[in-house]
């Protein structure tokens, strides 16, 4: 079974059309990356998975759960789609181990005691076990994206979703990111990911998607898509980004 | 006398605020000219219907039997509890709207001379000036605290109510956990302004006789003619009052701040 399938998806804002029937489907342990120049509509493709977005044709179902279910259908659906943002967005009043076991504890009913030993280990796993007590504010960029990440896995979803995960961060916080991602897909974890690291589409990636005006443009693997773009519209494309 | 109606408005008031603004914040009603009208002839039908039906019917059909009236009430109740469920946070939200148009928009001493004098009139009901003060005092800063929630939940950043609702939290964990915490700090200076203009605010039920601080003092004088001492003497104990709230949230403020 599919993990993420999409139905002939169609997504506007007002007139404009940003998604413009869109079907596919994504098979679990598949790390799938989505490039494309901006306004193609990757971040709402993103979006429209975990229901941020809806949509008005066509169908998503995730994991057995369709967007267009009953509000509490769509957030059973969401605790299976954990999200990381381009912002972090992590909660601010809360320490790096709150924000961790905030999920958990809220949405899974788990016991306090079990929340901050699975969000003590999850904030190891990404490097941070000497920063647990510290607020958002007091963390650098790629620290805080780290603690999202973690946030993220500790309601222990069935696919994860990046939207421009290092976008705001210094080029040398990236690549700390990069690693805490590319251990996530290395055990196992379905993934999709919006981004513009090329490097990490041919390393980490097993699905390389670019969208188009709305459109999947292209879709394959990784290696061989960057190497011979198979449109002159994405080699333009690959010329800018890298 | 002036910190208990002081105190007991603001409580009331925090609370009718903040339920006015977390429902105006989140449910937005276009103010056009159809919603208003919509809303005017709705509330005017309502009101005649419950309270004029009677009197109209003896005056002008005598013959038509009791029942049919009745009836005909019943039969509208039964079509706007069916009809009104799907539109209820509209219409509170209409209503949380109006309500902070009204009371912004009339100073508080003709608010307090309606609830007194006015009421009793109207409605038949009478209540004494200690709970008019509070009464008055309650939907007038209620009114204000409305709209600095409102203020304080539209300024927390939008991306931490996606990160909520990307966890699967229902809307009100993410208004009880995460937005709120955010908004109420943002909340303090904007309080804090609200609760010495309130304090202040007693002041005005001088107007029915309410034996708040500045009516002591006047009385006082009335009785010594020493106007310099007691008006000073009030002052002062103004401002070590709004001294203490200021303190106070100061304290709050300092103790909550978000690294």
């Amino acid at each position: 079974m599919s993990m993420v399938e999409f139905k002939n998806v169609v997504k506007r804002f007002g007139a404009n059309t940003v998604l413009d029937g869109i079907s596919l489907s994504i098979d679990p342990h598949e790390v799938v990356v989505v490039v494309g120049p901006s306004g193609s509509g990757k971040s709402t493709f993103l979006r429209c998975i975990n229901v941020l977005e809806t949509i008005q044709e066509g169908d998503i179902v995730v994991n057995g759960l369709s967007v267009l279910g009953s509000p509490a259908q769509v957030r059973e659906l969401r605790r299976e789609a954990g999200m990381v943002f381009q912002q972090f967005n992590l909660f601010p009043q809360l320490t790096a181990l709150e924000n961790v076991m905030f999920g958990p504890i809220h949405t899974r009913g788990v016991s306090r005691k079990q929340a901050r030993e699975e969000a003590r280990n999850l904030l190891t796993k990404v490097g941070l076990e000497q920063r647990m007590d510290h607020y958002p504010g007091q963390l650098s960029g790629g620290q805080q994206q780290r603690v999202a990440i973690a946030r993220a896995l500790a309601i222990k979803p069935k696919l994860m979703l990046f939207d421009e995960p290092t976008s705001a961060l210094d080029p040398e916080l990236r690549y700390e990111v990069l690693k805490v991602m590319q251990d996530v897909a290395e055990a196992g974890m379905t993934m999709i990911v919006v981004t513009h690291e090329m490097e990490f589409a041919r390393r980490v990636g097993s699905r390389l998607l670019f969208m188009d005006a709305g459109q999947i443009a292209e879709d394959g693997v990784p290696s061989e898509l960057l190497m011979n773009p198979p449109s002159a519209r994405m080699k333009d494309f690959l010329q800018h980004v890298s | 006398m002036t910190v208990y109606i002081t105190l007991l408005g603001l409580i009331g008031g925090t609370v009718i605020g903040f339920f006015s603004g977390v429902v105006t914040t989140y449910i937005r009603v276009p103010l056009s000219r159809r919603s208003v009208l919509i809303a005017i002839v709705a509330l005017v039908l309502l009101i005649a219907l419950l309270r004029f039906s009677s009197w109209f019917a003896d005056t002008y059909m005598p013959n038509v039997p009791g029942w049919v009236w009745v009836l005909l009430k019943v039969g509208i109740l039964v079509l706007l509890a069916w009809r009104f469920p799907a539109s209820l946070p509209k219409a509170l939200s209409f209503l949380a709207q109006v309500y902070i148009l009204v009371i912004r928009g009339t100073p508080i001493v003709v608010q307090v001379m309606f609830i007194y004098f006015a009421l009793p009139l109207l409605a038949g009901w009478r209540i004494d000036a200690i709970m008019a003060a509070i009464f008055t005092l309650m939907i007038n800063s209620g009114a204000y605290i409305a709209e600095i929630v409102r203020g304080a939940l539209q300024s927390v950043p939008k991306g931490l109510k996606e990160a909520g609702e990307a966890m699967g939290l229902p809307f009100w964990k993410i208004l009880a956990y995460i937005i709120g915490p955010v908004a109420l700090r943002r909340m303090i200076p904007a309080m804090g302004n609200q609760c010495i203009i309130s304090l202040k605010d007693s002041s005005l039920f001088i107007v029915i006789g309410v034996a708040e601080l500045t009516r002591q003092g006047q009385e006082i004088i009335a009785a010594n003619f020493r106007s310099v001492e007691i008006w000073g003497a009030v002052a002062v104990i103004y401002l070590i009052m709004t001294g203490f709230i200021a303190l106070t949230l100061k304290f709050v403020e300092h103790r909550t701040q978000i690294v």
